[in-house]
Protein backbone atom coordinates (compact mmCIF):
# COMPACT_ATOMS: atom_id res chain seq x y z
CA UNK A 1 0.00 0.00 0.00
CA UNK A 2 2.68 2.41 1.00
CA UNK A 3 4.66 1.54 -2.06
CA UNK A 4 1.64 2.28 -4.26
CA UNK A 5 1.21 5.73 -2.76
CA UNK A 6 4.83 6.56 -3.45
CA UNK A 7 4.50 5.24 -6.96
CA UNK A 8 1.38 7.33 -7.54
CA UNK A 9 3.13 10.45 -6.33
CA UNK A 10 6.12 9.78 -8.51
CA UNK A 11 3.92 9.15 -11.51
CA UNK A 12 1.95 12.35 -10.87
CA UNK A 13 5.24 14.20 -10.57
CA UNK A 14 6.53 12.92 -13.89
CA UNK A 15 3.24 13.49 -15.71
CA UNK A 16 2.89 17.04 -14.41
CA UNK A 17 6.47 17.98 -15.22
CA UNK A 18 6.21 16.52 -18.70
CA UNK A 19 2.95 18.39 -19.31
CA UNK A 20 4.40 21.71 -18.21
CA UNK A 21 7.55 21.15 -20.27
CA UNK A 22 5.41 20.36 -23.31
CA UNK A 23 3.35 23.52 -22.70
CA UNK A 24 6.55 25.49 -22.47
CA UNK A 25 7.93 23.85 -25.62
CA UNK A 26 4.76 24.55 -27.61
CA UNK A 27 4.53 28.12 -26.38
CA UNK A 28 8.18 28.84 -27.04
CA UNK A 29 7.97 27.17 -30.44
CA UNK A 30 5.17 29.49 -31.56
CA UNK A 31 6.83 32.58 -30.21
CA UNK A 32 10.05 31.86 -32.05
CA UNK A 33 8.07 30.78 -35.08
CA UNK A 34 6.67 34.34 -35.34
CA UNK A 35 10.07 35.93 -35.01
CA UNK A 36 11.54 33.55 -37.55
CA UNK A 37 8.75 34.20 -40.06
CA UNK A 38 9.06 37.95 -39.77
CA UNK A 39 12.81 37.67 -40.31
CA UNK A 40 12.46 35.24 -43.22
CA UNK A 41 9.76 37.17 -45.08
CA UNK A 42 11.27 40.52 -44.18
CA UNK A 43 14.86 39.90 -45.19
CA UNK A 44 13.85 38.44 -48.54
CA UNK A 45 11.91 41.55 -49.47
CA UNK A 46 14.15 44.23 -48.05
CA UNK A 47 16.30 46.31 -50.40
CA UNK A 48 17.63 49.81 -50.69
CA UNK A 49 14.65 51.00 -52.70
CA UNK A 50 12.51 50.54 -49.63
CA UNK A 51 14.18 53.51 -48.03
CA UNK A 52 14.44 55.89 -51.00
CA UNK A 53 11.19 55.37 -52.91
CA UNK A 54 7.64 56.33 -52.06
CA UNK A 55 4.52 54.28 -52.46
CA UNK A 56 3.60 53.31 -56.02
CA UNK A 57 0.22 52.00 -57.15
CA UNK A 58 -0.06 48.23 -57.59
CA UNK A 59 0.74 46.78 -61.03
CA UNK A 60 3.03 49.64 -61.96
CA UNK A 61 6.34 48.75 -63.56
CA UNK A 62 8.61 50.18 -60.89
CA UNK A 63 9.00 48.87 -57.37
CA UNK A 64 7.81 51.12 -54.62
CA UNK A 65 9.23 51.84 -51.22
CA UNK A 66 8.25 53.13 -47.85
CA UNK A 67 10.20 56.38 -47.66
CA UNK A 68 7.00 58.37 -47.11
CA UNK A 69 5.97 56.05 -44.28
CA UNK A 70 9.38 56.07 -42.60
CA UNK A 71 9.53 59.86 -42.63
CA UNK A 72 5.90 60.22 -41.55
CA UNK A 73 6.42 57.77 -38.72
CA UNK A 74 9.59 59.57 -37.69
CA UNK A 75 7.88 62.94 -37.64
CA UNK A 76 4.87 61.62 -35.70
CA UNK A 77 7.11 59.86 -33.19
CA UNK A 78 9.38 62.88 -32.69
CA UNK A 79 6.44 65.21 -32.17
CA UNK A 80 4.87 62.78 -29.71
CA UNK A 81 8.18 62.44 -27.88
CA UNK A 82 8.55 66.23 -27.71
CA UNK A 83 5.15 66.46 -26.02
CA UNK A 84 5.02 63.29 -23.97
CA UNK A 85 8.47 63.08 -22.45
CA UNK A 86 8.81 66.50 -20.78
CA UNK A 87 5.28 66.24 -19.41
CA UNK A 88 5.85 62.68 -18.30
CA UNK A 89 9.08 63.51 -16.49
CA UNK A 90 7.50 66.53 -14.78
CA UNK A 91 4.49 64.47 -13.75
CA UNK A 92 6.68 61.71 -12.39
CA UNK A 93 8.68 64.33 -10.52
CA UNK A 94 5.56 65.54 -8.78
CA UNK A 95 4.59 62.01 -7.75
CA UNK A 96 8.04 61.16 -6.42
CA UNK A 97 8.92 64.50 -4.82
CA UNK A 98 6.41 67.28 -4.13
CA UNK A 99 3.35 65.07 -3.99
CA UNK A 100 4.87 62.04 -2.34
CA UNK A 101 2.92 62.41 0.89
CA UNK A 102 -0.29 63.64 -0.71
CA UNK A 103 -3.20 61.31 -1.16
CA UNK A 104 -3.78 62.71 -4.64
CA UNK A 105 -0.26 61.67 -5.59
CA UNK A 106 -1.07 58.04 -4.84
CA UNK A 107 -4.33 58.35 -6.77
CA UNK A 108 -2.54 59.76 -9.81
CA UNK A 109 0.02 56.99 -9.57
CA UNK A 110 -2.71 54.34 -9.56
CA UNK A 111 -4.60 56.03 -12.39
CA UNK A 112 -1.38 56.13 -14.43
CA UNK A 113 -0.89 52.42 -13.87
CA UNK A 114 -4.36 51.85 -15.27
CA UNK A 115 -3.81 54.32 -18.10
CA UNK A 116 -0.69 52.40 -19.18
CA UNK A 117 -2.92 49.48 -20.16
CA UNK A 118 -5.76 51.49 -21.71
CA UNK A 119 -6.77 50.19 -25.14
CA UNK A 120 -4.99 52.41 -27.62
CA UNK A 121 -7.94 52.40 -30.03
CA UNK A 122 -10.07 54.15 -27.40
CA UNK A 123 -7.45 56.88 -27.20
CA UNK A 124 -7.68 57.08 -31.00
CA UNK A 125 -11.44 57.73 -30.86
CA UNK A 126 -10.93 60.33 -28.13
CA UNK A 127 -8.34 62.27 -30.13
CA UNK A 128 -10.57 62.01 -33.18
CA UNK A 129 -13.33 63.74 -31.23
CA UNK A 130 -11.15 66.56 -29.92
CA UNK A 131 -8.70 67.18 -32.78
CA UNK A 132 -9.94 65.67 -36.02
CA UNK A 133 -13.63 66.56 -35.88
CA UNK A 134 -13.08 70.29 -35.20
CA UNK A 135 -10.44 70.51 -37.95
CA UNK A 136 -12.61 68.49 -40.32
CA UNK A 137 -9.64 66.54 -41.59
CA UNK A 138 -7.36 63.80 -40.41
CA UNK A 139 -4.07 65.38 -39.49
CA UNK A 140 -0.60 64.58 -38.29
CA UNK A 141 -0.94 66.60 -35.08
CA UNK A 142 -3.81 64.41 -33.95
CA UNK A 143 -1.71 61.29 -34.51
CA UNK A 144 1.18 62.75 -32.55
CA UNK A 145 -1.12 63.77 -29.68
CA UNK A 146 -2.63 60.28 -29.57
CA UNK A 147 0.85 58.76 -29.34
CA UNK A 148 1.86 61.30 -26.69
CA UNK A 149 -1.20 60.37 -24.60
CA UNK A 150 -0.21 56.70 -24.78
CA UNK A 151 3.32 57.55 -23.80
CA UNK A 152 2.57 59.94 -20.94
CA UNK A 153 1.53 57.47 -18.20
CA UNK A 154 4.41 55.13 -19.09
CA UNK A 155 6.96 57.92 -18.64
CA UNK A 156 5.22 59.24 -15.51
CA UNK A 157 5.37 55.86 -13.80
CA UNK A 158 8.94 54.96 -14.72
CA UNK A 159 10.18 58.43 -13.77
CA UNK A 160 8.42 58.15 -10.42
CA UNK A 161 9.85 54.69 -9.73
CA UNK A 162 13.38 55.67 -10.75
CA UNK A 163 13.36 58.87 -8.67
CA UNK A 164 12.10 56.95 -5.64
CA UNK A 165 15.13 54.67 -5.95
CA UNK A 166 17.42 57.63 -5.26
CA UNK A 167 18.31 57.44 -1.53
CA UNK A 168 16.64 60.09 0.58
CA UNK A 169 19.90 60.85 2.42
CA UNK A 170 21.34 62.18 -0.83
CA UNK A 171 18.62 64.84 -0.94
CA UNK A 172 19.12 65.61 2.73
CA UNK A 173 22.80 66.20 2.16
CA UNK A 174 21.91 68.77 -0.49
CA UNK A 175 19.24 70.39 1.70
CA UNK A 176 21.84 70.72 4.45
CA UNK A 177 23.97 72.82 2.11
CA UNK A 178 21.01 75.16 1.72
CA UNK A 179 19.91 74.13 -1.75
CA UNK A 180 16.27 74.86 -2.60
CA UNK A 181 14.13 71.84 -3.46
CA UNK A 182 13.98 72.49 -7.19
CA UNK A 183 17.77 72.62 -7.35
CA UNK A 184 18.03 69.38 -5.42
CA UNK A 185 15.68 67.76 -7.92
CA UNK A 186 17.34 69.19 -11.01
CA UNK A 187 20.94 68.70 -9.96
CA UNK A 188 20.91 65.74 -7.61
CA UNK A 189 17.87 63.55 -8.16
CA UNK A 190 17.64 63.82 -11.94
CA UNK A 191 21.32 63.12 -12.26
CA UNK A 192 21.18 60.05 -10.08
CA UNK A 193 18.09 58.71 -11.80
CA UNK A 194 19.09 59.72 -15.33
CA UNK A 195 19.89 56.31 -16.77
CA UNK A 196 16.75 54.79 -15.30
CA UNK A 197 14.58 57.55 -16.70
CA UNK A 198 16.32 57.21 -20.05
CA UNK A 199 15.49 53.52 -20.11
CA UNK A 200 11.86 54.32 -19.40
CA UNK A 201 11.89 56.74 -22.31
CA UNK A 202 13.40 54.15 -24.63
CA UNK A 203 10.72 51.62 -23.69
CA UNK A 204 7.98 54.23 -24.11
CA UNK A 205 9.28 55.09 -27.57
CA UNK A 206 9.46 51.39 -28.44
CA UNK A 207 5.84 51.13 -27.43
CA UNK A 208 4.49 54.02 -29.52
CA UNK A 209 6.53 53.14 -32.59
CA UNK A 210 4.55 49.93 -32.92
CA UNK A 211 1.13 51.46 -32.27
CA UNK A 212 -1.32 51.28 -35.14
CA UNK A 213 -4.81 51.52 -33.72
CA UNK A 214 -4.63 55.11 -32.40
CA UNK A 215 -3.32 56.35 -35.75
CA UNK A 216 -6.13 54.87 -37.83
CA UNK A 217 -8.52 57.74 -37.06
CA UNK A 218 -6.06 60.49 -36.30
CA UNK A 219 -3.15 60.79 -38.70
CA UNK A 220 -4.95 58.27 -40.97
CA UNK A 221 -2.65 57.44 -43.87
CA UNK A 222 -1.20 59.06 -46.91
CA UNK A 223 0.25 57.31 -49.91
CA UNK A 224 2.19 60.36 -50.95
CA UNK A 225 5.22 61.99 -49.49
CA UNK A 226 4.12 64.75 -47.12
CA UNK A 227 5.62 66.48 -44.12
CA UNK A 228 2.62 68.74 -43.54
CA UNK A 229 1.33 68.01 -40.04
CA UNK A 230 -2.02 69.61 -40.87
CA UNK A 231 -2.82 66.93 -43.40
CA UNK A 232 -3.23 63.16 -43.21
CA UNK A 233 0.16 61.64 -42.64
CA UNK A 234 1.63 58.30 -43.55
CA UNK A 235 2.89 56.09 -40.77
CA UNK A 236 4.76 52.84 -41.07
CA UNK A 237 2.26 50.83 -39.06
CA UNK A 238 -0.89 52.01 -40.82
CA UNK A 239 0.84 51.57 -44.18
CA UNK A 240 1.76 48.02 -43.21
CA UNK A 241 -1.85 47.40 -42.23
CA UNK A 242 -3.15 48.80 -45.51
CA UNK A 243 -0.59 46.97 -47.65
CA UNK A 244 -0.92 43.65 -45.84
CA UNK A 245 -4.71 43.69 -46.17
CA UNK A 246 -4.48 44.43 -49.89
CA UNK A 247 -4.73 41.70 -52.51
CA UNK A 248 -1.57 42.83 -54.34
CA UNK A 249 1.56 40.72 -53.97
CA UNK A 250 3.90 43.71 -54.34
CA UNK A 251 2.24 45.52 -51.51
CA UNK A 252 2.20 42.47 -49.26
CA UNK A 253 5.93 42.01 -49.87
CA UNK A 254 6.60 45.63 -48.93
CA UNK A 255 4.41 45.18 -45.83
CA UNK A 256 6.63 42.29 -44.70
CA UNK A 257 9.71 44.42 -45.23
CA UNK A 258 8.12 47.20 -43.16
CA UNK A 259 7.16 44.70 -40.45
CA UNK A 260 10.75 43.49 -40.37
CA UNK A 261 12.13 47.02 -39.97
CA UNK A 262 9.69 47.92 -37.21
CA UNK A 263 10.29 44.66 -35.33
CA UNK A 264 14.05 45.16 -35.45
CA UNK A 265 13.70 48.75 -34.29
CA UNK A 266 11.47 47.83 -31.35
CA UNK A 267 13.68 44.92 -30.34
CA UNK A 268 16.86 47.02 -30.51
CA UNK A 269 15.29 49.75 -28.35
CA UNK A 270 14.24 47.13 -25.81
CA UNK A 271 17.63 45.44 -25.74
CA UNK A 272 19.46 48.76 -25.36
CA UNK A 273 17.09 49.69 -22.51
CA UNK A 274 17.74 46.39 -20.75
CA UNK A 275 21.49 46.59 -21.14
CA UNK A 276 21.45 50.14 -19.77
CA UNK A 277 19.50 49.03 -16.70
CA UNK A 278 21.82 46.11 -16.09
CA UNK A 279 24.86 48.29 -16.52
CA UNK A 280 23.56 50.93 -14.10
CA UNK A 281 21.85 48.90 -11.42
CA UNK A 282 23.81 45.65 -11.68
CA UNK A 283 22.28 42.29 -10.93
CA UNK B 1 21.12 87.53 0.15
CA UNK B 2 17.50 87.92 1.19
CA UNK B 3 16.49 88.65 -2.35
CA UNK B 4 18.30 85.60 -3.65
CA UNK B 5 16.43 83.46 -1.23
CA UNK B 6 13.06 84.84 -2.32
CA UNK B 7 14.07 84.37 -5.89
CA UNK B 8 14.78 80.67 -5.49
CA UNK B 9 11.62 80.21 -3.45
CA UNK B 10 9.72 81.68 -6.36
CA UNK B 11 11.40 79.36 -8.85
CA UNK B 12 10.62 76.46 -6.57
CA UNK B 13 6.91 77.36 -6.57
CA UNK B 14 6.84 77.67 -10.32
CA UNK B 15 8.64 74.36 -10.77
CA UNK B 16 6.31 72.66 -8.33
CA UNK B 17 3.31 74.10 -10.16
CA UNK B 18 4.62 72.76 -13.46
CA UNK B 19 5.14 69.26 -12.09
CA UNK B 20 1.71 69.30 -10.44
CA UNK B 21 0.02 70.35 -13.69
CA UNK B 22 1.81 67.59 -15.59
CA UNK B 23 0.81 64.99 -13.01
CA UNK B 24 -2.82 66.11 -12.99
CA UNK B 25 -2.82 65.89 -16.76
CA UNK B 26 -3.04 62.10 -16.47
CA UNK B 27 -6.29 62.36 -14.51
CA UNK B 28 -7.60 65.09 -16.77
CA UNK B 29 -6.98 62.91 -19.82
CA UNK B 30 -8.67 59.83 -18.37
CA UNK B 31 -11.63 61.92 -17.24
CA UNK B 32 -11.63 63.74 -20.57
CA UNK B 33 -11.78 60.46 -22.46
CA UNK B 34 -14.80 59.39 -20.43
CA UNK B 35 -16.66 62.69 -20.85
CA UNK B 36 -15.84 63.04 -24.55
CA UNK B 37 -16.89 59.50 -25.42
CA UNK B 38 -20.07 59.91 -23.38
CA UNK B 39 -20.96 63.20 -25.13
CA UNK B 40 -20.28 61.73 -28.55
CA UNK B 41 -22.32 58.63 -27.87
CA UNK B 42 -25.36 60.45 -26.44
CA UNK B 43 -27.25 60.50 -29.78
CA UNK B 44 -26.90 56.73 -30.06
CA UNK B 45 -27.94 56.20 -26.44
CA UNK B 46 -31.00 58.40 -27.00
CA UNK B 47 -31.89 56.68 -30.25
CA UNK B 48 -31.40 53.05 -29.27
CA UNK B 49 -31.22 53.03 -25.46
CA UNK B 50 -28.18 51.80 -23.58
CA UNK B 51 -29.54 48.38 -22.57
CA UNK B 52 -31.07 47.72 -25.97
CA UNK B 53 -27.79 48.71 -27.60
CA UNK B 54 -25.88 46.25 -25.46
CA UNK B 55 -28.27 43.36 -26.07
CA UNK B 56 -29.46 43.99 -29.64
CA UNK B 57 -27.90 42.12 -32.53
CA UNK B 58 -28.63 44.32 -35.51
CA UNK B 59 -25.82 46.27 -37.16
CA UNK B 60 -27.49 47.61 -40.23
CA UNK B 61 -25.89 50.63 -41.94
CA UNK B 62 -28.51 50.52 -44.73
CA UNK B 63 -31.43 51.19 -42.40
CA UNK B 64 -29.27 53.06 -39.89
CA UNK B 65 -30.08 50.72 -37.02
CA UNK B 66 -27.20 49.84 -34.74
CA UNK B 67 -26.77 47.61 -31.74
CA UNK B 68 -23.54 46.36 -30.27
CA UNK B 69 -24.56 42.97 -28.93
CA UNK B 70 -22.60 40.96 -31.45
CA UNK B 71 -19.30 42.87 -31.29
CA UNK B 72 -19.60 42.80 -27.52
CA UNK B 73 -20.15 39.06 -27.54
CA UNK B 74 -17.29 38.61 -30.01
CA UNK B 75 -14.93 40.56 -27.78
CA UNK B 76 -15.89 38.52 -24.73
CA UNK B 77 -15.76 35.16 -26.50
CA UNK B 78 -12.39 35.72 -28.20
CA UNK B 79 -10.92 36.95 -24.91
CA UNK B 80 -12.30 33.97 -23.02
CA UNK B 81 -11.00 31.37 -25.49
CA UNK B 82 -7.66 33.18 -25.71
CA UNK B 83 -7.23 33.10 -21.94
CA UNK B 84 -8.33 29.48 -21.71
CA UNK B 85 -5.52 28.61 -24.11
CA UNK B 86 -2.92 31.11 -22.92
CA UNK B 87 -3.08 30.71 -19.14
CA UNK B 88 -2.11 27.01 -18.90
CA UNK B 89 0.62 27.42 -21.51
CA UNK B 90 1.99 30.55 -19.86
CA UNK B 91 2.00 28.95 -16.41
CA UNK B 92 3.69 25.90 -17.96
CA UNK B 93 6.37 28.19 -19.36
CA UNK B 94 6.78 29.88 -15.98
CA UNK B 95 7.11 26.53 -14.17
CA UNK B 96 9.59 25.38 -16.76
CA UNK B 97 11.63 28.57 -16.41
CA UNK B 98 11.75 28.64 -12.61
CA UNK B 99 11.91 24.95 -11.72
CA UNK B 100 13.00 22.80 -14.64
CA UNK B 101 15.11 24.80 -17.01
CA UNK B 102 18.90 24.42 -16.80
CA UNK B 103 20.23 27.66 -15.25
CA UNK B 104 22.33 28.44 -18.30
CA UNK B 105 19.24 28.73 -20.49
CA UNK B 106 17.01 30.38 -17.90
CA UNK B 107 18.19 33.93 -18.45
CA UNK B 108 18.23 33.66 -22.24
CA UNK B 109 14.76 32.17 -22.59
CA UNK B 110 13.34 34.53 -19.98
CA UNK B 111 14.69 37.58 -21.79
CA UNK B 112 13.50 36.26 -25.14
CA UNK B 113 9.97 35.92 -23.77
CA UNK B 114 10.03 39.45 -22.39
CA UNK B 115 11.18 40.72 -25.77
CA UNK B 116 8.35 38.87 -27.49
CA UNK B 117 5.91 40.70 -25.24
CA UNK B 118 7.26 43.95 -26.68
CA UNK B 119 6.67 43.09 -30.33
CA UNK B 120 3.94 45.32 -31.80
CA UNK B 121 0.54 43.69 -32.10
CA UNK B 122 0.33 44.49 -35.80
CA UNK B 123 3.14 41.97 -36.33
CA UNK B 124 1.16 39.28 -34.52
CA UNK B 125 -1.86 40.15 -36.66
CA UNK B 126 0.06 39.98 -39.90
CA UNK B 127 1.67 36.70 -38.97
CA UNK B 128 -1.75 35.41 -37.96
CA UNK B 129 -3.23 36.30 -41.32
CA UNK B 130 -0.47 35.08 -43.62
CA UNK B 131 1.11 32.20 -41.74
CA UNK B 132 -1.03 30.97 -38.90
CA UNK B 133 -4.55 31.13 -40.35
CA UNK B 134 -3.72 28.80 -43.27
CA UNK B 135 -1.99 26.35 -40.89
CA UNK B 136 -4.95 26.31 -38.52
CA UNK B 137 -7.36 25.94 -41.41
CA UNK B 138 -5.60 22.87 -42.78
CA UNK B 139 -4.80 21.13 -39.48
CA UNK B 140 -6.66 22.13 -36.32
CA UNK B 141 -9.92 23.13 -37.97
CA UNK B 142 -10.61 19.77 -39.73
CA UNK B 143 -9.57 17.99 -36.56
CA UNK B 144 -12.00 19.87 -34.35
CA UNK B 145 -14.88 19.69 -36.81
CA UNK B 146 -14.14 15.99 -37.30
CA UNK B 147 -14.35 15.25 -33.59
CA UNK B 148 -16.39 17.84 -31.65
CA UNK B 149 -18.43 18.48 -34.80
CA UNK B 150 -20.26 15.17 -34.34
CA UNK B 151 -21.51 16.03 -30.86
CA UNK B 152 -25.28 16.28 -30.63
CA UNK B 153 -26.89 19.74 -30.33
CA UNK B 154 -23.70 21.80 -30.00
CA UNK B 155 -21.83 19.92 -32.75
CA UNK B 156 -22.68 22.39 -35.49
CA UNK B 157 -20.94 25.06 -33.46
CA UNK B 158 -17.64 23.30 -34.12
CA UNK B 159 -18.20 22.53 -37.79
CA UNK B 160 -16.46 24.69 -40.33
CA UNK B 161 -18.60 26.54 -42.81
CA UNK B 162 -16.33 29.22 -44.20
CA UNK B 163 -13.06 28.95 -46.08
CA UNK B 164 -10.02 31.13 -45.57
CA UNK B 165 -9.09 30.56 -41.97
CA UNK B 166 -10.21 34.08 -41.09
CA UNK B 167 -12.56 33.43 -38.19
CA UNK B 168 -13.28 33.69 -34.50
CA UNK B 169 -11.20 30.64 -33.61
CA UNK B 170 -8.07 31.88 -35.39
CA UNK B 171 -8.52 35.28 -33.74
CA UNK B 172 -8.69 33.70 -30.30
CA UNK B 173 -5.55 31.66 -30.89
CA UNK B 174 -3.61 34.65 -32.24
CA UNK B 175 -4.72 36.63 -29.17
CA UNK B 176 -3.58 33.75 -26.99
CA UNK B 177 -0.15 33.68 -28.64
CA UNK B 178 0.04 37.42 -28.04
CA UNK B 179 -0.73 37.39 -24.33
CA UNK B 180 1.31 34.25 -23.54
CA UNK B 181 4.65 36.09 -23.18
CA UNK B 182 2.98 38.73 -21.02
CA UNK B 183 1.37 36.26 -18.59
CA UNK B 184 4.44 34.01 -18.63
CA UNK B 185 6.84 36.76 -17.61
CA UNK B 186 4.59 38.08 -14.82
CA UNK B 187 4.02 34.54 -13.53
CA UNK B 188 7.72 33.79 -13.64
CA UNK B 189 8.46 36.97 -11.69
CA UNK B 190 5.94 36.07 -8.97
CA UNK B 191 7.19 32.46 -8.84
CA UNK B 192 10.69 33.76 -8.25
CA UNK B 193 9.47 35.72 -5.22
CA UNK B 194 8.65 32.51 -3.34
CA UNK B 195 11.19 32.32 -0.48
CA UNK B 196 13.60 29.41 -1.12
CA UNK B 197 13.20 28.34 2.53
CA UNK B 198 9.55 27.46 1.91
CA UNK B 199 10.47 25.26 -1.05
CA UNK B 200 13.37 23.69 0.78
CA UNK B 201 11.25 22.77 3.77
CA UNK B 202 8.75 21.08 1.47
CA UNK B 203 11.55 19.15 -0.24
CA UNK B 204 12.92 18.35 3.23
CA UNK B 205 9.79 16.47 4.23
CA UNK B 206 9.97 14.46 1.03
CA UNK B 207 7.68 16.32 -1.37
CA UNK B 208 8.16 15.69 -5.07
CA UNK B 209 8.91 18.56 -7.39
CA UNK B 210 5.33 18.71 -8.64
CA UNK B 211 4.03 18.73 -5.07
CA UNK B 212 6.27 21.68 -4.27
CA UNK B 213 4.96 23.52 -7.32
CA UNK B 214 1.32 22.65 -6.66
CA UNK B 215 1.25 23.03 -2.88
CA UNK B 216 3.89 25.67 -2.15
CA UNK B 217 4.73 27.82 -5.16
CA UNK B 218 1.28 28.23 -6.71
CA UNK B 219 -0.60 28.92 -3.43
CA UNK B 220 2.08 31.39 -2.38
CA UNK B 221 1.97 33.34 -5.64
CA UNK B 222 -1.65 32.90 -6.68
CA UNK B 223 -2.65 36.52 -6.09
CA UNK B 224 0.21 37.88 -8.17
CA UNK B 225 -0.56 35.44 -10.95
CA UNK B 226 -4.27 36.32 -10.81
CA UNK B 227 -3.39 40.01 -11.07
CA UNK B 228 -1.23 39.29 -14.11
CA UNK B 229 -3.99 37.30 -15.77
CA UNK B 230 -6.49 40.09 -15.18
CA UNK B 231 -4.16 42.67 -16.73
CA UNK B 232 -3.74 40.30 -19.68
CA UNK B 233 -7.54 40.14 -19.92
CA UNK B 234 -7.58 43.90 -20.24
CA UNK B 235 -5.04 43.69 -23.03
CA UNK B 236 -6.96 41.04 -24.90
CA UNK B 237 -10.23 42.99 -24.60
CA UNK B 238 -8.72 46.11 -26.12
CA UNK B 239 -6.41 44.48 -28.65
CA UNK B 240 -7.11 45.87 -32.07
CA UNK B 241 -4.57 45.11 -34.76
CA UNK B 242 -4.04 41.41 -34.06
CA UNK B 243 -7.82 41.02 -34.15
CA UNK B 244 -8.61 43.26 -37.11
CA UNK B 245 -6.50 41.12 -39.46
CA UNK B 246 -8.03 37.74 -38.68
CA UNK B 247 -11.59 38.23 -37.38
CA UNK B 248 -13.17 38.91 -40.78
CA UNK B 249 -15.52 41.62 -39.46
CA UNK B 250 -18.80 39.99 -40.40
CA UNK B 251 -21.96 41.19 -38.67
CA UNK B 252 -23.97 37.98 -39.18
CA UNK B 253 -24.93 35.56 -36.45
CA UNK B 254 -22.18 33.36 -35.03
CA UNK B 255 -23.09 29.86 -36.23
CA UNK B 256 -19.71 28.23 -35.66
CA UNK B 257 -16.45 29.11 -33.99
CA UNK B 258 -15.00 28.80 -37.49
CA UNK B 259 -17.06 31.62 -38.94
CA UNK B 260 -15.84 35.19 -39.35
CA UNK B 261 -17.30 37.43 -36.68
CA UNK B 262 -16.80 40.86 -35.22
CA UNK B 263 -15.44 42.44 -32.05
CA UNK B 264 -15.68 45.95 -30.64
CA UNK B 265 -12.15 46.75 -31.73
CA UNK B 266 -12.51 45.30 -35.23
CA UNK B 267 -15.72 47.29 -35.84
CA UNK B 268 -13.95 50.44 -34.69
CA UNK B 269 -10.88 49.77 -36.81
CA UNK B 270 -12.89 48.96 -39.93
CA UNK B 271 -15.76 51.43 -39.81
CA UNK B 272 -14.81 54.41 -37.69
CA UNK B 273 -12.91 56.43 -40.26
CA UNK B 274 -15.74 56.24 -42.80
CA UNK B 275 -18.73 56.55 -40.47
CA UNK B 276 -20.92 59.57 -39.87
CA UNK B 277 -24.09 60.56 -38.04
CA UNK B 278 -25.73 57.96 -35.87
CA UNK B 279 -23.32 55.22 -36.97
CA UNK B 280 -20.43 57.32 -35.72
CA UNK B 281 -22.23 57.90 -32.47
CA UNK B 282 -22.87 54.16 -32.11
CA UNK B 283 -19.17 53.53 -32.68
CA UNK B 284 -18.32 56.06 -29.97
CA UNK B 285 -20.71 54.23 -27.67
CA UNK B 286 -18.87 51.02 -28.44
CA UNK B 287 -15.55 52.70 -27.59
CA UNK B 288 -17.12 53.95 -24.35
CA UNK B 289 -18.24 50.43 -23.42
CA UNK B 290 -14.74 49.12 -24.11
CA UNK B 291 -13.24 51.95 -22.06
CA UNK B 292 -15.46 51.25 -19.07
CA UNK B 293 -14.96 47.48 -19.29
CA UNK B 294 -11.21 47.99 -19.38
CA UNK B 295 -11.27 50.44 -16.52
CA UNK B 296 -13.17 47.94 -14.38
CA UNK B 297 -10.90 45.04 -15.26
CA UNK B 298 -7.72 47.02 -14.60
CA UNK B 299 -9.03 48.52 -11.37
CA UNK B 300 -9.83 45.01 -10.21
CA UNK B 301 -6.24 43.95 -10.97
CA UNK B 302 -4.90 46.98 -9.13
CA UNK B 303 -7.13 46.26 -6.13
CA UNK B 304 -6.10 42.61 -5.94
CA UNK B 305 -2.40 43.38 -6.29
CA UNK B 306 -2.57 46.08 -3.64
CA UNK B 307 -4.12 43.60 -1.22
CA UNK B 308 -1.29 41.25 -2.06
CA UNK B 309 1.28 43.88 -1.14
CA UNK B 310 -0.38 44.62 2.19
CA UNK B 311 -0.35 40.94 3.08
Amino acid sequence: MKKNVTFGRKAANIVALVVSSVCAAVGLFFLFFILFDVLRNGISSINWQLFVKDSVPPFSFETGGLRHAFLGQGLLTLTAVAMGIPLGILGGTFLAEYGRHLKIGKVISSVSDIAVSMPSIVIGTFVYAILVKPMQSFNGWAGAVALAIIMLPVVVRTTEDMMRLVPWTLREAAFALGAPYYKVILQIVYRSAASGILTGILLAVARIVGETAPLLFTSFNNNFFSLDMNRPMASLTVTIYQYASSPFDDWVRIAWAGAFVITCFVLILNIVGRVAVKWRYGK
Amino acid sequence: MKMFKNHSLYINYVFRAFTAVAAFLVIVIIFGIFVTLLMESLPAIKEFGFIRFMTGTKWDPVNNIYAGGRPLFGTMLTTLIALAVAVPVAIGIAIFLTELCPPALRQAIGTAIELLAAIPSIIYGMWGLFVFAPILESTVQPFISGTLGFLPVIGSFFRSGYAGGVNLFTTSIVLAVMVIPFIASITRDTFMLVPPILKESAYGVGATRWEVIKDVIIPYSKIGVAGGIIIATGRALGETMAVAYVIGNRHGALDSIFSPYTTITSVLANEFSEASGIQMSSLFLMALILFIANLMVLSLAKFILRKDMLK
